[in-house]
């Protein structure tokens, strides 16, 4: 379906990356944010709080702390809505037992991460990437969730409305991760008109009440939704649950819960994965990075270009899934591979694990602060070309 | 000259977030360049150092932070004392003439071309020291040639609260004024 018009504020803007995540979120139908505001991403929940009685129909709640946060979205979905929290890391850390409920409970849900420097409180008003592996690892168990990385703000708020519709398709948690310097960073923004956007509805069942029960796979591998209010009698838990939502503490249903969780994200991993390259294709070099560091790496490619390197880009849009199938051919027809992160060496593992071999991977670090120098990537590419 | 970096410096409360988005909004919405706009600030809301970074240029921005400083904005002496040491030779400098006392020896060695405004005193006149940064922005838009006047006046107006038009304006056009007459009287 298309955008309601009345969440789109169309037009041409020079806007920061938390503004433009706020309207994507608005655009895309979130009419529910609860958060517990922390730099560098309260003007996430600042500008939502602030259109939201504009936009109608919606909520914000300021929560005491970012478990209240995480777990008040969880009830909003179930009341119908689609909703989200905005944090940086250590709120992350903070909502990590409630991400795990959320993909057991399988609701659509977005976080928006605008990373700051770490460990603990770090760096508040300074970019890292350390939360890329957090984002995926964080709570304990077996799930899948979705990760998108943004680089400008017209990304932020295109990639929000993806985090959305993918939360919705997926029933699962999805990270919108924006570097500190993405989300204070002004640039154009283009909103187009809401019947230009689409919106993936929620999968509502179509079952009677009679007949439903919450975790039957109705849609492919995913159970179609009810709300609260609508007639139907449900019951969910952070449990080892059946297709009634009723905990059955037994290997026999744990080994169907936790497949069905994860295969209805792997499965699909090819419709969830999104990257772009620039000069892959017959280079001996490839550089892979997310977020910020694709902008700097862009340069430093650039510059080593001109110096004769046959060097191509990989940008992962989508984290996690990653684009696993990719990045092993790209292993056997590259020289290198060479991942440039803002943290001391998180995906760079990910990237060594499918390389398998096939050539080596160099990591070029940065614990946080700032982003990379373009010379410091350039100056990997031309190692690596020796 | 198709890449400007340009820094803007001075004190919280001078307006030098705003002065750095009215100029980006101005290349990028109204100029049809691209146009990156970075900031730090301290933890206080006024009176702290604040500074506004831009990279403007005909091509799409890829790191986002000043590299080669090549024009710079200061409100406050600290700015001056701070970010002047890294405009690069032959830069170009506008100043608040009455906040910013400037080094001109160092500024001519360097080839550096430098414009002096008593944008306060300017803004006080009109009744509101508060508009001195849209004072700023009719000099730099006047002086620096990186955007053009019409598409600074269009961000101006796009970019102050709704009932300061009229204000807003008459500080921009004081600063305009000011500019092209230091400029003809060269």
């Amino acid at each position: 379906m298309k955008a309601d018009p009345k969440g789109v504020l169309t037009g041409i803007h020079f806007m920061d990356g938390n503004h433009a995540a706020c309207e994507g979120a608005l655009a895309a139908g979130c009419r529910f944010a609860a958060g517990y505001p922390i730099t560098p991403s309260t003007e996430v929940v600042e500008r939502f709080a602030a259109r939201i009685p504009v936009v109608g129909d919606g909520v914000f709640i300021q929560m005491e702390d970012e478990l209240a946060s995480s777990i008040a979205i969880q009830g909003a979905v179930w009341a119908g809505r689609k909703a989200m929290t905005v944090t940086s890391g250590p709120g992350i850390s903070l909502m990590q037992e409630h991400i795990g409920l959320a993909a057991t409970y399988e609701i659509p849900l977005v976080f928006i991460d605008v990373m700051r420097g770490g460990p603990s409180t770090g760096l508040p008003t300074l970019p890292a990437q350390g939360d890329i592996m957090q984002v995926k690892w964080g709570s304990h168990g077996d799930y899948e969730i979705i990760t998108l990385a943004t680089s400008s703000p017209q990304e932020c708020f295109d990639l929000t409305i993806k985090a959305f519709n993918l939360a919705e398709l997926y029933r699962c948690p999805v990270f919108v991760l924006l570097d500190e310097v993405v989300g204070h960073m002004l640039e154009k923004v283009v909103i187009p008109e809401a019947d230009e956007i689409e919106v993936q509805e929620r999968l509502w069942t179509k079952k009677t009440p009679e007949e439903y029960w919450p975790y039957d796979p109705e849609y492919g591998m995913i159970p179609g939704m009810v709300k609260a209010g609508d007639g139907y009698r449900i019951h969910t838990t952070g449990l080892t649950h059946d297709h009634r939502g009723y905990p059955n503490l037994n290997t026999k249903t744990q080994y169907e819960m936790v497949n069905r969780m994860i295969n209805k994200i792997k499965d699909n991993a090819d419709k969830i994965i999104e990257y772009e390259e620039d000069g892959v294709e017959g280079a001996d070099i490839v550089v892979i990075a997310y977020g910020v560091t694709t902008r700097v790496a862009k340069k430093a490619i650039e510059d080593a270009r001109k110096k004769g390197i046959k060097v191509g880009l990989l940008k992962l849009v989508v984290v996690w899934p990653m684009p696993e199938k990719r990045i092993r051919e790209i292993a056997k027809n590259a020289k290198a591979l060479i991942v440039a992160e803002g943290n001391m060496g998180q995906l760079v593992y990910e990237v060594e694990r499918l390389a398998a071999g096939n050539c080596p991977t160099t990591l070029v670090p940065h614990p946080g602060g700032g982003v990379h120098k373009p010379e410091t990537i350039e100056k990997a590419i031309l190692e690596a070309a020796k | 000259m198709a890449k400007y970096e340009i820094k803007i410096g001075g004190l919280g409360g001078q307006g030098v977030i705003l002065s750095g988005i009215i100029i980006g909004r101005a290349a990028a919405i109204y100029d049809g360049k691209y146009a990156t706009m970075t900031q730090s600030f301290g933890p206080e809301a006024r009176g702290s150092a604040a500074s506004s970074e831009l990279v403007i240029d005909t091509e799409p921005v890829g790191y986002p932070y000043v590299v080669n400083q090549n024009i710079l904005v200061v409100m406050a002496r600290g700015a001056y004392k701070e970010y002047g040491p890294r405009l690069v030779d032959g830069g170009m400098l506008l100043y608040e003439k009455d906040l910013v006392p400037i080094d001109e020896e160092d500024l001519k060695r360097r080839k550096i071309r430098y414009f002096g405004i008593p944008a306060t005193a300017f803004a006080e006149e009109l009744g509101r020291r508060i508009v001195l940064n849209i004072v700023m922005m009719g000099f730099f838009a006047a002086v620096a040639g990186v955007v053009s006047p019409e598409s600074m006046e269009k961000a101006v107006l796009a970019s102050v609260p709704k009932g300061t038009e009229k204000l807003n304006l008459s500080a921009f056009q004081k600063g305009l004024e000011y500019g092209r007459n230091l400029l003809d009287n060269k």
